[in-house]
């Protein structure tokens, strides 16, 4: 298992567009289980619905786990896209 | 006046349906979710970029497994599968709106929209509307995805239970010239397919199966608007000239391409103010310069050669984009917006200043710079404007002659307009902002609203003081507020010496007849002598003879 912490620094936080980006990366990895957390509250990475619900703004921080075959290629993948901000 | 067309959401309240067994029912969601992506992909075939960046997200949300997992334990539990999917929405709904994120909250109507589809199908029916001959179609409200694919030109009118003159339905009417009323309640619950349906947009009237003296009271009212239609039609390649000779340019405002093609055809004579906001708003990404480009290019394109102002961005004050991430401000209208908001992310206004540039090639650019209020703001976006040139030329890019110009809106501005004179090609005078600055009065403020007087004493006098700086100087002087477009402002406007009046299409036939109505001499002693008195209603009082003349 891997786990991250991360700073959302892009100007809207994991608004619709930058959560759609985040899923469709996150369905590269099938068999890869990929959660998000922010404060208490757990919810996997490929339901976009979840994520929106997070509410996660500019400037907060989550805390993405991946475990299983792919665990660190799908971190590295996804820390790639919030740190280049998801192309904003 | 046509046949209604009545679109009836899934009736909440239809009996649950004898559930099937769990298998039954759970085969039955699957299969309304293939048809489902099988709708939303279509109506992405005929969508527009923006649409289509909603359908998508749609289809995210129609995959999501923790939606798919909630329905299945419902249906488990031996539930349907339509209050399955209404449960799972709702719950989801429910959690976005208790977010503080405003643009979030919002999201809970796309949820909604997904289930309403998803309940749609799995009693064999899809959502949207389909118009077969030409109708007025009738609903509680619409959203986007149910307007998307509608023939625009089997369209009569919108009649709609909810909604106001900002909802999806007022917008889309406006724009596309088809009469609307809103918020008609109990319409739905009157009316029937095939019904006679009279409409009346302006006024706002709604009549069912129409008697035969309402029918011709509607007959008349369409027919006349067919023979004002053609006159204004024959008369919009007139020019803007008084009958002793003094031309005035009337152009037309626009929020976007697409309505730069539409003043041309009302005969604007150019576009003295194009909105840039249109490309910010509605999205959750700023656009990029490519994409800035290929509008400001098609925006060029569409006014054949005549000018066109492009007005850089003006945000903030009222208008916000959420995400700009913007602070929250005490007196917005007087905090950061338009320039200000552009000093403070240079990169914004670059990216902006770039692609007005690059698509100078494209016709006949004018670039105007909003609430500047002395000579700093000009000079330091002139200087913005000269690196980004310098910029462009030495990546090779070419870059044709445009010209610069500032929104005159704050009154330092316009006291101050000598000074800056001889660093403008042109002013365009904001009347909307002017007006409110120099009156103090918030013109969103319906309590203040007969205290909001574009003819005021005070507000003529600054902009006599805007017109002669500006032609001492030999630089022109447009106006591209709502002044313009009111009989009684045009006429003043006129008298003033204002070289350009610039105004909503729809408006410009009533203007132009009055301009070529209204010999100048008569309109300039009418301002001369407004410039002396004291209170607005003298002011209206005075010019009320001439526009009985001019019309």
């Amino acid at each position: 298992m891997v786990e991250r912490t991360f700073t959302l620094t892009n100007p809207t936080g994991l608004h619709a567009r930058p959560a759609a980006i985040f899923v469709k990366e996150v369905q590269k990895f099938a068999g890869t289980e990929i959660l998000v957390r922010k404060g208490e509250r757990e919810v996997s990475a490929r339901s976009l619905l979840s994520l929106l619900s997070l509410g996660i703004g500019q400037g907060e921080t989550i805390v993405i786990r991946c475990e299983g075959p792919q665990e660190k290629e799908a971190m590295e993948a996804l820390a790639a896209l919030i740190e280049g901000g998801f192309g904003e | 006046m046509g046949p209604a067309v009545v679109y009836r959401e899934a009736q909440p309240d239809r009996p649950a349906a004898a559930a099937g067994t769990p298998a039954e029912e759970q085969a039955r969601y699957e299969a309304a979710c293939r048809q489902a992506e099988a709708e939303l992909s279509q109506l992405a075939e005929r969508a527009d970029s923006q649409s289509r960046e909603i359908l998508s997200a749609h289809q995210l949300m129609l995959q999501d497994p923790e939606l798919h997992g909630r329905v299945a334990q419902a249906i488990q539990a031996g539930q349907p599968a339509e209050e399955a999917v209404r449960a799972a929405v709702e719950q989801f709904a429910g959690m976005l709106e208790a977010l503080d994120d405003q643009y979030l909250r919002e999201r809970a109507a796309d949820v909604r929209d997904v289930g309403r589809r998803l309940v749609a199908a799995l009693s064999g029916r899809t959502v949207g509307i389909r118009l077969e001959r030409p109708a007025v179609v009738i609903a509680r409200d619409l959203a986007p995805t149910d307007t998307i694919g509608l023939e625009r030109s089997l369209l009569l009118g919108f009649v709609t239970e909810q909604g106001g003159p900002t909802s999806h339905t007022s917008i889309l009417a406006r724009s596309w010239g088809i009469p609307a009323v809103v918020a008609a309640h109990g319409v739905l619950e009157a009316a029937r397919d095939g019904m006679t349906v009279a409409l009346d947009g302006d006024a706002g009237e709604v009549v069912l199966e129409p008697d035969a003296g309402t029918r011709q009271r509607y007959e008349a009212a369409i027919a006349r608007a067919r023979q004002q239609a053609e006159r204004d039609r024959a008369e919009a390649s007139l020019p803007g000239e008084t009958p002793d000779g003094v031309r005035v340019e009337l152009a037309g405002n626009a929020g976007s391409p697409a309505e730069v093609a539409l003043a041309m055809a009302k005969g604007a004579e150019g576009v003295g103010l194009l909105r840039s906001e249109f490309l910010f708003m509605g999205r959750d990404t700023a656009p990029t310069e490519e994409e800035q480009y290929q509008a400001y290019a098609e925006a060029l394109r569409n006014a054949q050669g005549k000018r066109v102002i492009i007005r850089t961005l003006d945000v903030g004050g009222d208008k916000d984009i959420p995400y700009l991430g913007l602070p929250k401000e005490q007196n917005p209208f007087l905090g950061v917006r338009a320039l200000r908001l552009c000093f403070r992310r240079p990169e914004l206004f670059r990216t902006q200043l770039r692609a007005l540039l690059r698509a100078s090639v494209h016709g006949r650019l004018a670039i105007m710079f909003p609430m500047v209020s002395g000579l700093d703001d000009l000079r330091r976006a002139k200087a913005a404007l000269a690196d980004v040139r310098r910029a462009l030329e030495a990546e090779g890019h070419p870059v044709a002659d445009y010209e610069v110009g500032i929104m005159v809106e704050i009154p330092s501005a316009a006291l101050l307009a000598e000074h800056l004179a001889p660093e403008v090609d042109f002013f365009s005078i904001g009347t909307n902002d002017l007006v409110q600055y120099t009156l103090a009065v918030d013109r969103g403020n319906p309590e203040l609203a007969s205290m909001y007087q574009p003819c005021h004493p005070a507000v003529l006098r600054l902009i006599d003081r805007v017109v002669r700086a500006a032609h001492d100087h030999s630089k022109w002087v447009g106006v591209c507020g709502e002044m313009g477009g009111l009989p009684e402002g045009a006429l003043l406007l006129l008298g003033l010496g204002v070289d350009e009046l610039s105004m909503a299409p729809a408006l410009l036939p009533r203007i132009r007849r009055l301009v070529r109505a209204t010999p100048f001499a008569k309109a300039r002693a009418v301002a001369e002598r407004s410039l002396a008195l004291g209170t607005p209603e003298e002011v209206l009082t005075l010019v009320e003879p001439l526009l009985r003349r001019g019309e």
